[in-house]
């Protein structure tokens, strides 16, 4: 594969890899997408905004340069921006590679960290390197303002051009919580949102604080994903106990979105609406049991994506397209090509904790209100006449 | 209906223009019925004073005019708010000042009134839109309101790029409404009428206040249209009605 060097979010000629239940692979146009989800079917999104997370500073007590790389924070409170973990490299900026990066100078507990318009203190230097946690001196609306005005979205070296906010802000994003953008969701525009409804494919969100994809440090980058903090409309979860009492599918629009999904209903395979922190790692040993199909950037082996995708795919399968996607030139990174995976079949569900009527009144038991978009064929819209009707010459 | 708009939880509003005039008046009424504010101004200053004023509001310093501005305001807004139900695109530009006839008025005031009055108010729905459409999903409201003028539909002279600027955003509103509907987003263009403002004595200095309708009653008009859009179409209510049955 070649990396995607431009900040084009749906370039025409973007293509789409599917892997069907059987392993089968098929190299279509990404415009095809609406096409592999059938009537009835739900797609899950990650509505999360990116923040601008690299702020570049000065380290206090050595006057050095720093680039802090805000990397996590414990739950979406928008007043819970006193401490954020994160990653830090000495000067410089991204178009050096992160594996090339220098280190930061010594940093220990109690240093100040000036950062444009923030003040930070180093409140914890973890053992892996690079890696601190930190607390801005201000309050919520201040720090939210100074991110605002002084930050940057994070990058990599692949692309030289400096990215701006809207270069990495999906269509439908939302609150401003994730440290690099959900890229899978780079594939929405509102045109396709309006093919789904027509097709009576459902459409649902949640809200997860995507991480960092790489540090540079070996050590650290075996740990990733962090932690990561989501939430769960009740919409979402009512919409897919819709979806699965008709035995349609859940699609999870990213690696984000299926993690989520999967650490919600880790209990009893039942998702719970709400907080949640994503904690766990999914690879090729989980069992999937909300999600059926996901589609994702392309990913290279070894990083924590392609080990997620593992989960929903056998090894040969996964390097069957990885050949095929090398052969046809495939773009990687986040402005990259997609891929369509759904969980190889025979892998069962375990459906005794999907139970329909469980979950029906579980839900009657709470003031769940329904989707909006509940996925179903026969509330198709019908156009009316001004929706029908373009403007003639 | 008041008991569903400002039910709990509180409605998360974000008004544009929001340390004078109308939208100052807005911050106001809606503090006081409880809702969950976020207000965009230019100067620094009277954004931290209205905030003072009205405990719990979050203030933002931002000028809307200005394209590099819109993803800091759409990232504030939606940071303070944890989300985002209705907007307000409120702040206005008059265009030259004192008022010019068209044919007189710079090629770059003309600009400069479509880049507050119609850009800035369209991009800042476009940036907010994955926010209201969240709401809609969620049964909340989802509502854009953009403050136009009277002037956008009577070519008033001497009012040309003020009320150019305010047609073409009242169209602007009624293309979202039709496109947004399906999504359970309404748009809505208001006309609050001459209200006693400081941009109303720009254009018309030696007017009597006496006879200008006050930005507080007007304000309340603006609500009771918000009240009006909502609930949502007929269309998005059906569905939930089948969903829930």
């Amino acid at each position: 594969m070649r990396p995607a060097t431009t900040p084009v979010q749906r370039p025409g000629d973007a293509r789409l890899l599917a892997i069907d239940a059987d392993g089968r692979l098929r190299d279509l146009p990404r415009t095809r997408l609406v096409q592999l989800l059938m009537p009835g079917d739900l797609l899950i999104a990650n509505d999360a905004a990116t923040l601008p997370a690299s702020l570049a500073g000065v380290h206090g007590p050595s006057g050095a340069p720093i680039e802090v790389r805000l990397a996590g924070r414990p739950s979406l409170d928008p007043a819970d921006v006193g401490r954020f973990t994160a990653i830090v490299f000495g000067g410089g900026d991204h178009r050096t590679p992160t594996e090339y990066r220098a280190d930061p100078p010594p940093l220990r507990p109690g240093d100040a960290l000036r950062l444009g318009p923030l003040t930070a203190t180093v409140r914890r230097v973890f053992t892996q390197r690079r890696r601190i946690e930190i607390a801005f001196d201000a309050r919520p609306d201040a720090v939210w303002a100074g991110i605002a005005a002084h930050g940057r979205p994070i990058q990599y070296a692949h692309i030289a051009a400096p990215l701006a906010l809207w270069d990495v802000w999906t269509a439908i994003a939302a609150r401003p919580v994730a440290f690099e953008p959900p890229s899978a969701g780079f594939v929405l525009d509102w045109a396709l949102l309006d093919s789904l409804h027509r097709r009576g494919v459902g459409f649902q969100t949640l809200t997860h604080a995507a991480g960092l994809s790489s540090t540079g440090d070996a050590a650290l980058d075996n740990l990733l994903p962090f932690d990561e903090a989501y939430e769960l409309p009740d919409a979402t979860v009512a919409a897919i106990a819709a979806a699965k009492a008709c035995g349609r599918r859940v699609v999870a629009l990213g690696t984000t979105v299926t993690r989520a999904l999967e650490h919600a209903a880790s209990l009893d395979g039942i998702p719970r609406a709400g907080s949640g922190l994503a904690t766990q790692q999914l690879g090729p040993k989980t069992a999937l049991r909300v999600v059926d199909a996901i589609v994702s950037g392309t990913h290279e082996a070894g990083t924590s994506h392609y080990e997620l995708l593992r989960a929903f795919a056998d090894d040969d399968v996964l390097r069957r397209a990885d050949r095929l996607l090398a052969e046809r030139g495939y773009r990687t990174h986040e402005f990259g090509d997609s891929v369509w995976v759904e969980r190889r079949r025979g892998s069962v569900q375990p459906r005794s904790n999907l139970n329909t009527a469980t979950l029906a009144s579980r839900l009657g038991q709470r003031r769940t209100i329904a989707p909006f978009w509940i996925p179903n064929e026969s509330r198709i819209r019908k156009p009316s006449r001004r929706a029908s009707t373009s403007k003639s010459a | 209906m008041n008991t569903t708009l400002f039910d709990r939880p509180p409605l998360r509003v974000a008004i544009t223009g929001g340390t004078s005039g109308l939208g100052l008046a807005l911050v106001e009424a809606l503090h006081a019925r409880g809702a969950a504010i976020a207000f965009v101004a230019r100067n620094a200053r009277a954004v931290a004073d209205v905030a003072r004023r009205f405990p719990g509001s979050h203030g933002i310093v931002a000028d809307v005019s200005r394209k590099d501005d819109t993803h800091r305001i759409a990232l504030q807004i939606n940071a303070a708010l944890g989300g985002l139900d209705v907007l307000v695109n409120n702040a206005s530009s008059l265009g030259p000042v004192p008022l010019r006839l068209l044919a007189d008025t710079d090629c770059e005031d003309l600009e400069a009134a479509l880049a507050t009055n119609l850009l800035g108010p369209f991009r800042l729905t476009k940036a907010l839109l994955g926010a209201l459409t969240a709401s809609a999903r969620s049964g909340r409201a989802a509502v854009v309101v953009n403050i136009t003028s009277d002037a956008a539909a009577t070519p008033y002279s001497g009012w040309g790029a003020y009320g150019a600027s305010k047609a073409a955003l009242s169209h602007l509103s009624r293309i979202w409404d039709e496109e947004l509907r399906a999504l359970g987003v309404r748009a809505i263009a208001v006309d609050p009428g001459d209200m006693d403002t400081p941009l109303h004595a720009l254009a018309v200095p030696d007017a009597d206040p006496a006879t200008l309708k006050r930005p507080r009653d007007a304000a309340l008009d603006v609500i009771a249209a918000i009240e009006a859009a909502w609930p949502a179409p007929a269309s998005a209510r059906t569905v939930r009605a089948e969903a829930n049955a």
